[in-house]
């Protein structure tokens, strides 16, 4: 195979361009130079992606309050995370007196390794995946429930009230919502048969599990756990910058506070990874046949009043042209993936511009006594959906979702005490 | 039903995220969404903000036509009332018996110093100035390297012509000089009286 035969199939890039690195070498070498290739990418691209996102996330929260965010380093403020990068390593490393050393030393670096570590399993398209364990998501869950180890360490070895009050809510609220996370997932386990995400997101080819009911509660379910794992708003408690000045990373200056904010982004964008891989199709692209799309593109173009018949004609054709071309899938699986990846990361910034932080009898209140019982309930929906008797599937399932949210609304409605009247008092 | 205050949260969000993009006003322009562009940065250096007329920053002193004829007489009514205590004034001028010395008919500071760094704008000085010598200017350009030296303006510094006033300030001015024509002691006594000569 010749170099420029690698592009041929963009599909198959990264999965050719590394078979073909890895036919240069002698064969006795190539199992290890795999497992160094490997690494070596994802501990190289995983800082790349956090600084980008950190970008994205001032970009996008600037121009939901009406800001224009970064614009002065580079174009569009692109070399801004490199500058931050570089004022973070020349600050100054402070470490409180009386605090813990050598734990305040490991914490942040125990809070970052699980979070690289969660990209090895992460199928970012197809043949496109570090290791396809076959315990990939028990491994997923495992890993990351690591990082509230980290943060009660960076808590405690700081010895201050504020890291201390900030660690001890992270820890309660981590351990809260991995309850409802894994009892999510679970449904997806159900119907896939298969620990591995690989084998998940091959299942998802027809159709994405976000579209069934089962799938649609269960994927809600599982972000918005995944976002109070990571400690992002609405469920910042841990660093709740107006109550705790900064939480658990308080007393972190320089590079090891770079190192948590490092933490903090690769693991939102492990949640809205595996949230794609294991709900929204992970590399597939939607299951529309190339006909339904041509059709409905060419019908929205030709009767957009907006526009000049003309316009209207010859943009109906191209859009039926599209619509045929997409049935050779044009777009690599990978782009699938990140495209998909990145628009959870915007709903996650979304969700910072949007809504104040939760209270911290709101936040429990939300984990134990909304969404467990519903992921439990959501367990038997996907019983329900698997069983071959039922024809109409969707109608019991609909159901027994419904009734169960609408039960759970009404008993977790906060009851108005009545006034008191004290006898005594008059 | 349930949540529904969350997504109209969520889409008053996205309709302010996307009101800042020309291709989202665009789409919400074709939904029938309120769409004007409402980006309020001002970017600084690159472009400046049309100030009002009455923005002020920190006080200078007036002059008539030649710097020497400052309106000022050094009666320290302003360091007097200054809540900062930035100004700092040296006179009226003396010869050595004493006795005041003046230029245009009028006494006059030896030295006059506002110190920047303290000035609070509050424009105390200004109203409390029977001489109307003192004025608010609206430069706010004046970032230095030292702290002590040249942020302390002295005299020369801080004079500014009734011209550069009557420029930035059109509105003020007028009435300043209104109230300083009436003020204007009549033409009918043609000789003045002439100042005891120092035998």
């Amino acid at each position: 195979m010749s170099f420029l035969d690698l592009f041929r199939n963009l599909d198959q890039l990264f999965v050719n361009v590394s078979g073909w690195l890895l036919g240069l070498l002698p064969d006795w070498l190539q199992p290890w130079a795999s497992i160094a290739m490997r690494i070596g990418v994802i501990a190289a691209i995983a800082p790349a992606i956090m600084m980008y996102l950190t970008w994205i996330e001032r970009k996008a929260i600037a121009r939901m309050q009406n800001r224009y965010g970064p614009t002065r380093v580079g174009i569009y403020g692109l070399a801004q995370p490199l500058a931050d990068g570089l004022k973070m390593l020349n600050k100054e490393d402070i470490v409180p007196r009386g605090a813990d050393r050598l734990v305040h030393l490991i914490a942040p670096v125990l809070a970052v390794a699980p979070a690289i570590l969660l990209f090895a399993v992460m199928p970012f398209g197809r043949n496109l995946i570090a290791a396809d364990l076959n315990v990939g998501l028990l491994y997923v869950f495992a890993i990351s429930s690591i990082s509230s180890y980290a943060i009660f360490m960076g808590g405690w070895a700081s010895r201050s009230k504020f890291s201390v009050l900030g660690a001890m809510r992270g820890v309660a609220q981590i351990v809260s919502y991995e309850v409802p996370s894994v009892l999510s997932a679970v449904a997806v386990i159900m119907v896939t048969g298969s620990l591995s995400l690989g084998t998940i997101v091959e299942s998802q080819a027809g159709y994405w599990f976000v579209f069934t009911p089962w799938g649609f509660v269960a994927c809600l379910i599982f972000f918005l756990s995944g976002v109070a794992e990571v400690n992002r708003t609405p469920f910042d408690m841990p660093e709740a910058e107006s109550e705790l000045v900064g939480g658990f990373h308080t007393e972190y200056s320089g590079m090891k506070f770079a190192l948590w904010y490092m933490a903090e982004f690769l693991e939102s964008f492990a949640v809205c990874a595996f949230t794609v891989a294991l709900f929204l199709g992970g590399w597939h692209g939607p299951a529309i046949p190339f006909w339904v799309l041509a059709l409905a593109l060419a019908i929205l173009i030709g009767t957009a009043r907006l526009l000049p018949l003309p316009v209207r004609g010859v943009g109906a054709l191209v859009m039926v042209g599209a619509g045929v071309f997409w049935a050779a899938q044009p777009i690599p699986s990978w782009i699938w993936f990140l495209s998909k990846t990145y628009f959870l990361f915007f709903v996650l910034v979304w969700f910072r511009g949007t809504f104040p932080r939760l209270r911290a009898d709101q936040l429990m209140g939300l984990a134990w006594k909304f969404f467990l019982p519903l992921a439990l309930v959501n367990i038997l929906v996907a019983g329900v959906w698997l069983m071959p008797q039922t024809p109409v599937r969707w109608a019991p399932c609909l159901l027994i979702l419904w009734g169960a949210v609408s039960l759970l609304v009404a008993v977790n409605k906060p009851s108005i005490t009545d006034r008191r009247t004290y006898v005594l008092a008059d | 039903m349930v949540g529904r205050g969350v997504l109209k949260g969520m889409w008053l969000v996205l309709r302010e995220f996307l009101s800042t993009y020309p291709l989202g006003r665009m789409v919400l322009r074709v939904t029938g969404q309120p769409a004007g562009n409402r980006l309020v940065t001002v970017q600084y250096p690159d472009e400046k903000q049309q100030h009002a007329e009455r923005f002020r920053y920190f006080p200078f002193l007036v002059y008539d036509q030649t710097p020497d004829n400052l309106r000022c007489v050094a009666c320290k009514i302003c360091e007097q009332e200054c809540p900062p205590q930035c100004i700092h004034i040296v006179g009226p001028a003396k010869d050595e018996q004493g006795r005041p010395l003046k230029v245009h008919g009028r006494t006059y500071p030896v030295e006059f110093d506002i110190d920047t760094s303290i000035c609070m704008s509050c424009r105390i000085c200004v109203d409390v100035c029977p001489f109307d010598a003192i004025e608010m200017d609206n430069q706010y350009e004046m970032s230095s390297t030292e702290r002590f030296g040249e942020m302390a303006f002295n005299k020369e510094k801080l004079l500014k012509s009734n011209e550069y006033f009557q420029q930035i300030k059109p509105t003020e001015a007028s009435v300043v000089d209104q109230r300083l024509e009436a003020k204007k002691p009549k033409p009918a006594p043609t000789q003045p009286p002439t100042p005891p000569s120092a035998a």
